[in-house]
């Protein structure tokens, strides 16, 4: 028997969008029965390289081979009748229907108006998912699922179209640590059957976890292919981009002062909604970074709504917080940033900025009441010029346009850096609440975000930080709470986080029991 | 060249279309779209009577548009300029048919145009405060309420405030009453064309103001181009739909300054003849932006005009083709170049 011939082999990939080359001269190769990482920074082209490969975009030039024949996909269609499967960072289920429903969609075998044979489908489909250790209910509809088995549901799809090579698109963003754990099982079972997996991430710690082998992307241009074994994470962060990178956060210890924020059994349940928030309790000192850890959706939205004022004003809510003494439950948020909260909210393109906003105007929104910026009428253009230039040297935002481009045209990294930069600013701050601040954002970036927020707790804030990576809370946090079901499970004191921190591992796991 | 270097051009580009199409509607009804050309130019801009005329249709579709574009601007449709300016005409022709006969045009007028600016501004604010409250969608609510002020306004005419006979209200009192372009430049156009006019300039000048430089306008624009960043910012969003919608009202309303106090001093069916859908179309063309409304404006003015005057040639439903056409294409042809070139 000959040398097998590789699932994929991409050569020379190069696409373009307008000026901007999204991929540059690609060349890779995925090998049968393995997992291949794609690693990169956001806007590396990653995804434009996968979308390429799964036939919704047509790369300018170069050729892919899938099992040693050449290939051209116009659309997705073609691609999957040639074994290539994509399971996207955002599901494509159809809510309303069945887990069966779902996964035969587009393949009906019934004739268009002929009754499908539902039984034997979800006889087929319970078969499949037994297989491979992804039980699901074929009945249960897609709604009432959690979002884990919702990227079940997704992976059975390809396995019942008979793809041979599946790609996955930041598949953990949604999963909580024993979710992941679990589907790195499942990749695994799948590779040892002969198929094949592109893992798309940016997770270095996932890459060595489960792949084979790892290609970088930075820039649209392949920045190498290395078998895991000899990658670590500094190697591969430097591969990403394209210098070494300080991985590990400088924290020293600081001693907190009184309390600043104090939470008091809070309870919420919105209308029609089971309660999210069971007499949940803490508080956050002055000079401290109270870390919350925990997966989606355990209260985390629902807390962050109540200190900002932007809950549901029907729910029912009992138990208080307080900054500084004031009562901040019933205030609106332009009241309550007046008193001197800043907040930095987890979809910052949804609630943090006006993308079709320029840099100032973004810098103004949400200060636009501050009497600095008023000027004769409207606001003091001059001095938001000024502030602009100052921020965006000192933060180090960069920008391919000149002047006042609007913020869209930046990366997620400088969107996230100006930001950060308008909250931390804010005259009289005395609490910062962090969602997810780095979610999304380049490891160049990470690096200055981290040490911003470590120079704001300096300065004597009040820091609350959420965020679903616990190396992160685990280098910033000087206290750390484990939110599971509306409610502070476990509390890690300065000390034990202190030393946590100094462990080379072994405590990510120790919080991650306190929050499944 | 790139997309962004193209945007300015794709209105004159559909205008183009347009104009092209509109040539040949009118020579396919057998007539030579040059010729036709020709007699609308002379005819609108050849004289002073017919400048006056564009003018004057141009000023009621400035404020029409304004109307529209301001709504626009925290992503609001009103499609009920028609009705705001219906209200805004009868309580003007009511409120300067009661003042008192000896009135100083320095109280009459600024009172008469009050009375027609609250009148579109409530009209408007009912559709706003559905929307507040209930969630109803405006574009449904401002055409119901267009039907509603069609009623309203026909029967309290016919019924109780007609002059016997007639079909319009009693006029004005001269103290509400707007002098003529003629009578303040010492012109002799006889043309329709009044102070309103440089109303509706100012207007649009304060709308250009409001949104570019203060802060009311910032936080406008904000909660339309991002309600959930805006709330989350602190901004009232439910506030700024009021706000944007009252203003739009009242301005669609003050066009009842041009109509009414202005030229024909009374109120009468059918005195609005559907300015305030075509305030629709002025709007779009202009992309909301009130400071191209005054262009976009003089177009359609022209137009209605311009068909008018060629009426003998072309027949008035041609021309409503060539009109429509011409908003069609308006309005396509962005979205046409958005689908094509945005991903």
């Amino acid at each position: 028997m000959a040398i097998p011939f590789p699932a994929v082999r991409l050569s020379g990939i190069t696409k373009s969008f307008g000026e901007f080359k999204a991929n540059d001269d690609v060349s890779l190769t995925i090998a049968k029965g393995t997992i291949h990482a794609l690693a990169g920074e956001n806007g590396a082209g990653k995804s434009t390289l996968s979308n390429i490969i799964y036939g919704l975009l047509r790369p300018d030039s170069g050729s892919i081979e899938v099992d040693g024949r050449p290939m051209s996909f116009a659309s997705p269609r073609q691609a999957i009748a040639a074994g290539i499967g994509m399971v996207h960072q955002h599901f494509m289920l159809v809510p309303t229907l069945t887990v069966t429903e779902n996964i035969t969609l587009g393949g009906e075998e019934a004739a268009l108006f002929q009754p499908m044979p539902m039984r034997r489908l979800e006889r087929e489909i319970l078969e499949l998912s037994k297989q491979h250790g992804m039980e699901v209910d074929p009945r249960a509809t897609i709604s009432s699922l959690s979002v884990g088995e919702q990227q079940r549901v997704e992976i059975l799809k390809l396995l019942y179209r008979k793809a041979r090579l599946l790609i996955l698109d930041e598949p953990t963003a949604v999963l909580s640590p024993p979710e992941t754990e679990r589907l790195f099982l499942t990749l695994r079972s799948l590779v040892s059957e002969g198929r094949s997996v592109m893992l798309i991430t940016h997770k270095l710690g996932e890459v060595l976890a489960v792949s084979d082998s790892v290609s970088v992307m930075r820039r649209g241009r392949l920045a190498g292919t290395i078998p895991t074994a000899s990658a670590t994470k500094e190697k591969l962060a430097q591969m990403m981009v394209g210098r070494d990178v300080l991985l590990k956060t400088v924290n020293p210890p600081q001693q907190p002062g009184e309390p600043v924020l104090s939470i008091d059994r809070l309870d919420y349940s919105a209308p029609g909604i089971a309660r999210r928030l069971r007499g949940l309790t803490l508080n956050v000192r002055a000079g401290e970074i109270y870390g919350i850890a925990g997966v989606e959706g355990n209260g985390q939205s629902e807390l962050i709504s109540l200190i900002w004022g932007t809950w549901n004003r029907r729910a029912r809510v009992s138990g208080n917080i307080e900054l500084d003494g004031r009562r901040l439950l019933g205030l609106h948020p332009s009241e309550i940033a007046e008193i001197g909260v800043s907040m930095i909210p987890e979809d910052r393109l949804r609630f943090a900025v006006i993308p079709q906003f320029g840099i100032e105007e973004n810098l103004l929104l949400g200060r636009h009441r501050e009497q600095g910026y008023h000027g004769l009428i409207g606001f003091d253009r001059k001095r938001l010029h000024r502030d602009m230039e100052r921020i965006t040297g000192e933060y180090d935002i960069r920008c391919s346009l000149p002047g006042n481009p609007p913020v869209a045209s930046l990366s997620g990294g400088n969107q996230q850096k100006l930001v950060l930069a308008r909250e931390m600013e804010r005259p009289g701050i005395r609490l910062l609440v962090l969602a997810h601040p780095t979610r999304g954002v380049d490891i160049g970036a990470i690096e200055l975000i981290h040490a911003r927020i470590l120079e704001a707790r300096k300065k004597g804030l009040a820091i609350l930080l959420f965020s679903s990576e616990l190396e992160e809370l685990i280098a910033l946090s000087t206290r750390i709470g484990c939110l599971f079901n509306g409610v502070i499970t476990h509390e890690f004191s300065e000390e034990e986080v202190r030393e946590g921190r100094a462990e080379a591992s072994g405590f990510d796991q120790e919080i991650g029991l306190h929050i499944t | 060249m790139s997309r962004k270097n193209l945007q300015p051009f794709i209105p004159l580009f559909s205008l183009l279309v347009a104009l092209v199409a509109g040539g040949m509607i009118i020579a396919a009804t057998g007539k030579s779209p040059a010729e036709v050309c020709v007699r609308m130019i002379r005819s609108t801009f050849g004289s002073g009577y017919g400048m006056g005329q564009v003018l004057f249709r141009t000023t009621t579709l400035v404020l029409a548009g304004l109307g529209v574009a301001i709504p626009f601007k925290v992503r609001l449709f009103n499609v009920g300029a028609e009705g705001q300016l219906l209200m805004g005409s009868f309580a003007a022709a009511l409120c300067g048919m009661l003042l008192p006969q000896a009135v100083n045009p320095a109280i009459g007028v600024p009172a008469t145009l009050f009375a027609a600016m609250a009148a579109g501004s409530i009209w408007a604010s009912a559709a706003a405060w559905l929307k507040i409250r209930y969630g109803v969608n405006e574009v449904i609510s401002t055409i119901m309420l267009n039907f509603v002020a069609q009623g309203i306004t026909g029967f309290l005419l016919t019924s109780r405030f007609a002059v016997p006979s007639t079909v319009h209200t009693p006029a004005i009192v001269p103290g509400s009453m707007l002098p003529g372009l003629d009578a303040l430049f010492g012109l002799s156009w006889h043309s329709p064309a009044n102070l309103a006019t440089l109303i509706a300039l100012g207007a649009s000048a304060a709308a250009t103001l409001l949104l570019s430089r203060t802060r009311y306008g910032y936080t406008m624009k904000a909660a339309g181009l991002s309600p959930e960043a805006a709330r989350h910012a602190g901004i009232d969003t439910d506030g700024r739909i009021l706000g944007a919608m009252a203003m739009g009202g009242a301005l669609a309303g003050l066009g009842a300054g041009n109509l009414v106090l202005g030229y024909k001093h009374w109120f009468e069916a059918g005195l609005t003849s559907g300015i305030g859908f075509m305030g629709i179309a002025v709007a779009l063309l202009a992309g909301a932006h009130p400071a191209w409304i005054l262009l976009s404006a003089l177009l359609f003015g022209w137009l209605d005009f311009g068909g008018l005057a060629v009426n003998t040639m072309v027949p008035k439903e041609v021309f409503m083709i060539v009109q429509a056409v011409t908003i069609l294409a308006i309005i396509s042809f962005p979205a046409m170049f958005r689908t094509r070139f945005l991903k």
